[in-house]
C-alpha cells in the first residue's frame, strides 16, 4: 500500500528500526488523518502548543505570590482564579490547588495511580514522576525518598504527601530562600525548578 | 472486578518476595530524563486530541481504565507512551473509530520487511 501523501515519519532518535510501538502511533495518526478525525497540522499544532507549557509558567505564578501577600492569598483561596488571572489556561476539567510549604510542613506530589500532574504549569511529567519507584514509596517513605532528591526535612518538619488524580491536580509553593529580598518577580521565578514545584526539593538562592 | 486492584495500583506498595513474604521496598527513584522523541510527542498530541477539544472521542477516565486494564506484565515492562499508545489503539477499536482489521493492515504495510 502506497502513501504517497504522507511523507515518512521522522527518524527518532537516530538509526535504530522503528519499534512496534512507534508502527503503531504512525499507523493510528495516519488512518486517523485518513478519516478526517484531525489533521496532521492539529498533530504538530498541539505539539508547539504544549512545548510553550514550561515550568517557567509555574515559576512565574510562585514568584508572584512570593512578592504580592495578595495574590498569595488568593493563590492559597482559589488556586485556579489566582493562576488564571496570570494568563494560564488551566482548562476546563482539572481543579488545581496550590499547597504552601511552611516551616512547620513540607508537601510533596505524587499520582500513585497514573501520572496526574499540572502539566499548564511544569510542562510534561519527568520520567521519575512516573516510575514505579517514586509512586511506590514516597507515599511510603517519603524522608528516604527526599533524600535521594538531595532534600533533608528536619524531623521536627511534618511532611505531608499528596496524591492526584485525574480531575485534582497539586503545584507545591515553595518557601521563598532567604537572601533574595533584593531580587525582582523575574530574577525570583527563575529560582523555581520543577522539582521544588513538586515538592522534591526546595528553592535556593543564586550561587 | 471488585476488590482486585490494577496494576496501576501501587502506592505504598512492596515488590518481590514468595508466599512466605519478603517484599521489599522498590528500588531508588531513577533519576534519568530522557527528552522525549518524536513519537512520543505525537502520541501525547493524539492523546489531546482525541480525549479533550471537540472531539472527544473518550474521556480521561475511559483512557485511564484502558492503560489499566493491560496485562500486569506489559503494565510493567512497557515504557509510559507505550502503554499510551496501546491505549489508544484498545479506545479506538471499542468506540468503532478504527477497526482491528484497518489498523493491523496499516501495520502490515509499514512494518520493515
Amino acid at each position: 500500500m502506497a502513501h504517497d501523501h504522507d511523507p515518512p515519519a521522522p527518524v527518532d532518535g537516530g538509526d535504530h528500526p522503528p519499534t512496534e510501538y512507534e508502527l503503531l502511533e504512525r499507523a493510528l495518526r495516519e488512518l486517523l488523518i485518513e478519516k478526517g478525525v484531525f489533521t496532521a497540522e492539529d498533530v504538530r499544532r498541539t505539539i508547539d502548543d504544549w512545548d510553550t507549557r514550561t515550568p517557567a509558567n509555574g515559576g512565574k505564578v510562585v514568584a508572584r505570590a512570593w512578592t504580592d501577600p495578595e495574590y498569595k492569598a488568593r493563590l492559597l483561596a482559589d488556586s485556579k482564579a489566582a493562576i488564571e488571572e496570570l494568563g494560564f489556561d488551566v482548562g476546563p476539567a482539572p481543579q488545581i490547588v496550590v499547597l504552601e510549604n511552611t516551616p512547620q510542613r513540607h508537601h510533596v506530589v505524587v499520582c500513585t495511580l497514573c501520572s496526574c500532574y499540572p502539566r499548564t504549569l511544569l510542562g510534561l511529567p519527568p520520567d521519575w514522576y512516573k516510575s514505579k519507584e517514586y509512586r511506590s514509596r514516597v507515599v511510603a517513605e517519603p524522608r528516604a525518598v527526599l533524600k535521594e532528591f538531595g532534600t533533608e526535612v528536619p524531623d521536627d518538619v511534618e511532611i505531608k504527601v499528596v496524591d492526584s488524580t485525574a480531575d485534582l491536580r497539586y503545584l507545591v509553593l515553595p518557601a521563598r530562600p532567604a537572601g533574595t529580598e533584593g531580587l525582582s518577580e523575574d530574577e525570583l521565578a527563575a529560582l523555581v525548578t520543577r522539582d521544588c514545584m513538586v515538592g522534591v526539593t526546595n528553592a535556593s538562592a543564586p550561587g | 472486578m471488585a476488590g482486585m486492584p490494577g496494576p496501576h495500583d501501587i502506592g505504598g506498595k512492596k515488590f518481590g518476595g514468595g508466599q512466605g513474604g519478603g517484599a521489599k521496598n522498590a528500588g531508588a527513584v531513577p533519576r534519568g530524563e530522557h527528552v522525549f522523541a518524536a513519537w512520543e510527542n505525537r502520541v501525547d498530541a493524539m492523546q489531546r486530541l482525541l480525549g479533550g477539544g471537540g472531539r472527544k472521542v473518550y474521556c480521561i477516565d475511559e483512557l485511564r481504565r484502558a492503560i489499566e486494564s493491560l496485562p500486569p506484565k506489559d503494565y510493567f515492562s512497557l515504557t509510559y507512551y507505550e502503554r499510551w499508545v496501546r491505549a489508544l489503539d484498545m479506545l479506538l477499536v471499542e468506540k468503532g473509530v478504527l477497526t482491528r482489521a484497518e489498523i493491523d493492515g496499516r501495520l502490515a504495510a509499514l512494518r520493515p520487511r
